[in-house]
């Protein structure tokens, strides 16, 4: 019999990537055994907190860690940027939940991320590299000092297209603009992966359309339990409804209903608003030096939490 | 011996439980029965009979021995009625409160015949909290099997299940996804009708039995079934995961803001405490308009949770009749106290949206009953022309749920047509030495019968790991060295004590 012993969810790493974006290592070691490209998990930071969902952005079976990579855009997000610490514990982490991607045999794919995107598509490029596959890396940030996990990529993917808004690293242009390069470059792209906040990938979608190259996109709505039980997960794909959670995240693309999916994303906005003035102003009376206001979001914050 | 009872001697009027004013209640959290106080309490046990028939025993998914613990409360032996109660049933507190005891025990009482049936399962929960509040635990005599039990769900039928397999010895580990036990218990009945103390004092005592929780573990995913079975090393593995996966109507509108499943809501109030926003950071706006569709237990929840978020009017919308309703009778009575407005023969077909994507109306008609169904209930069928509109601000659907998808997708688990596991009459599935019970086999029923697949599949579990089947199995009250014979307790005077190598 293997021992199962209660893990504790202990952060055993932390970077911060820029002021809003910073990653987190943290010890699990049966469910990075078990995670797959394509999966994420719920965290919740305390006993008091929300449930969110956090896509998986790396795992490393060998030391027993997951890896995320967060972005403080609502309450819960800040408070975990200025709580989560090396040497202390989330409350809970439960998964991994979702279908693996499916990764095939396939011989030339182009895998797109695109602000907080960035970091969940990692496993799906080498997942695919792994699998023989020729990987094309298509990366968007605003601005050059957002710019993360370059090398990483890079040792992974057999080119790579870097974006930003301003030009200031790479190509000059959003994330569509690298996939049309891509194109133009290689006739013979199997499957797009692509990973970002929804108006990003619906722009990728549309982007491949036309070339009838089949494009996965990993979708992040607003859920509970993240096991099938709300519902409150629920996409339009084509003429059904799925449940993100159990029956994604991976969908395709094409027949993702983009505009119900932002609709519903914004449905608890007045208390996620609530609960951030809240929290920045408890910041602000503890002198703390988080107190700051957030940037406002754009489109870069990937609307992935509750709060 | 007292002279016997009749129906003539008993007294005649059931007792009534206190319960907090509708109005009042409406706006709090707070339990609404308050239950027996000793006096009431003899007072119903005094209602019993003591037929020799029992019907309510045969009429009880597990079995228990009812006119046995109502005699130990007449003759105020109150620990005994304890014992008997739990012989069968670990959880008293619970299933007093929840049962569906009109349909079940009291629906088949000898005295219900003549006059109001003896209140059952207030007697029960009667026993149940005082077993807490004086803090008596059956910790019966265990002898290591030396077998490992999994069980998938701290859900009623994983809970049942556990006991009876650690009464039976065995070493058990429940897994539950959420990050606390109870399954259903806590994540859907509210605290006005289960309070969380008691749930959790009832965990407690299936701790004791050595039972250990595992919090935070999605089976099927973390490791899967055959995983369990094979490398982890269980010998028997019980899945009871629930039905899960909230149906909708797929009629226009669905994807509007403020519309949710009941499972959403009572998750996020409950569970997730977002009654107690911000306090606790899940959110949950509540709706000043509710409607609620469909009329079960949850259907009464959703409604009745709600109007306690602050709602200024809770609609319920169901197709069929009142007669239909499927939730227990008492808590349709204790909405409509509250102030729920209820809508029958009536079924929503549109929800209409505002500019900001929220719902703002729902389009209705009315139904009337034709022609029995399969079911046997009268089919509703809609009146032409009589459409109309419910302003309202959050829709909630109550109307059933279909099965969890997640273990269909990770093991080798036999499912039926409706993605149900599939079991034998023993709740054996297609896995040799994997059992299952509870929603997740039957659809969505209720916590008792749950409990009652969960006992069912122990019984098959012991079965298949050569194990006695050692129901009623208590240490004496006292440790009273007399009671014992050869350093072997009373209750165990008859077991043989064999160990197979």
């Amino acid at each position: 019999m293997q021992s199962v012993a209660t893990p504790s969810f202990e952060i055993v790493s932390r970077e911060d990537f820029s002021d809003v974006t910073y990653l987190l290592e943290v010890r699990h070691p049966m469910l990075a055994k078990a995670a797959r490209a394509g999966q994420f998990v719920i965290v919740m930071e305390h006993e008091h907190g929300e449930r969110i969902p956090l896509t998986i952005a790396d795992y490393d079976r060998e030391a027993g860690t997951i890896t995320l990579v967060i972005q403080a855009v609502g309450k819960t997000t800040r408070e975990m940027q200025a709580n989560c610490r090396v040497g202390t514990s989330l409350f809970a982490v439960v998964g991994p939940m979702g279908i693996p991607s499916h990764i095939g045999a396939k011989k030339k794919v182009m895998c797109v991320g695109g602000g907080l995107g960035v970091a969940p598509i990692f496993p799906q490029a080498r997942a695919y590299k792994e699998s023989g596959a020729y990987v094309i890396g298509v990366l968007g940030f605003r601005n050059r000092d957002l710019v993360f996990w370059e090398d990483k990529f890079r040792s992974w993917c057999d080119e790579l297209i870097l974006c930003t808004d301003d030009g200031s690293a790479g190509i000059k242009g959003l994330v569509t603009e690298g996939i049309r390069q891509a194109i133009a470059r290689h006739g013979d792209i199997e499957e797009v992966v692509a990973i970002g906040p929804p108006i990003m990938m619906k722009g990728c979608a549309e982007a491949t359309r036309p070339h009838k190259i089949r494009t996965m996109v990993s979708l992040n709505p607003v859920m509970v339990d993240g096991t099938g039980m709300c519902g409150g997960c629920r996409v339009k794909i084509g003429e059904t409804v799925k449940f993100a959670c159990v029956d994604g995240p991976d969908f395709d693309g094409h027949l993702v209903d983009f505009d119900d999916l932002m609709a519903r994303l914004g449905r608890y906005k007045v208390a996620e608003k609530e609960a951030l003035e809240r929290f920045n102003e408890s910041c602000r009376i503890r002198g703390g030096a988080e107190g700051t206001e957030p940037e406002p979001a754009t489109v870069d914050d990937r609307p992935s939490t509750d709060g | 011996m007292a002279k016997k009872k009749t129906i003539r001697t008993i007294p005649q009027e059931r007792t009534p439980a206190q319960e907090q004013d509708p109005r009042e209640r409406a706006r709090n959290f707070l339990e609404v029965s308050l239950g027996y106080r000793l006096e009431e309490a003899l007072v119903e046990a005094d209602r019993c009979l003591q037929c020799a028939d029992e019907p309510c025993v045969r009429g009880c998914p597990v079995g228990i021995d009812i006119p046995g613990f109502i005699r130990k409360i007449t003759e105020k032996h109150y620990h005994g009625a304890y014992d008997i109660l739990t012989d069968t049933n670990l959880l008293p507190s619970i299933c007093g409160r929840v049962c569906p005891q009109e349909n079940q025990c009291e629906g088949v009482c000898t005295v219900g015949e003549t006059l109001e049936p003896v209140a059952i399962g207030r007697l029960e929960r009667f026993v149940g909290d005082l077993a807490i509040k004086e803090g008596w635990a059956n910790i019966p005599y265990i002898e290591p099997s030396g077998h490992r039990v999994g069980i998938v769900g701290a859900g009623p039928a994983g809970m049942a299940c556990a006991a009876d397999m650690a009464k039976a010895g065995c070493e058990v580990v429940v897994y539950e996804a959420f990050h606390q036990p109870g399954g259903v218990l806590k994540y859907g009945i509210p605290d006005f009708r289960l309070p969380n103390e008691v749930i959790d004092a009832e965990i407690e005592k299936l701790r004791k039995l050595g039972i250990r929780f595992e919090c935070n573990t999605l089976v099927g995913r973390l490791f899967t079934i055959e995983q369990m079975v094979t490398e982890m090393g269980f010998h028997a593995v019980f899945v009871g995961t629930g039905a899960g996966y909230p149906s909708f109507m797929g009629i226009p509108g669905e994807s509007l803001n403020g519309v949710l499943s009941a499972n959403e809501l009572l998750t996020r109030a409950n569970l997730m405490r977002a009654r107690d926003f911000p306090s606790f950071d899940t959110p949950l706006q509540p709706g000043k308009r509710v409607t609620v569709i469909g009329a079960g237990n949850t259907a009464m929840d959703a409604m009745r949770v709600s109007m306690r978020l602050g709602a200024e009017k809770v609609f319920c919308v169901y197709r069929r009749s009142k007669a239909e309703a499927p939730a227990r009778a008492e808590e349709v009575h204790h909405a409509e106290e509250e102030g729920i407005e209820f809508n029958w023969l009536t079924s929503p077909i549109e929800l209409l949206g505002d500019a900001s994507n929220a719902v703002r109306a729902m389009r209705c008609v009315r139904m009337e009953l034709g022609e029995p169904d399969d079911s046997g209930r009268r089919r509703p069928v809609p009146v032409p022309g009589s459409e109309f509109e419910i302003e309202t601000d959050m829709v909630v659907f109550a109307i059933g749920t279909n099965a969890n998808p997640i273990l269909g997708q990770t093991s080798g688990l036999k499912l039926n047509k409706w993605g149900y596991i599939q079991t034998d009459d023993s709740l054996a599935t297609s896995i040799a030495g994997v059992y299952a019970g509870g929603d997740i086999v039957t659809g969505a029923a209720t916590v008792i019968q749950a409990m009652g697949a969960g006992r069912k599949a122990a019984r098959a579990m012991k079965a298949y790991l050569g194990l006695r089947d050692s129901d009623c199995v208590y240490t004496p009250d006292t440790d009273d060295p007399a009671g014992r014979r050869f350093g072997i307790p009373a209750a165990e005077h008859n077991f043989a004590r064999v160990r197979l190598a």
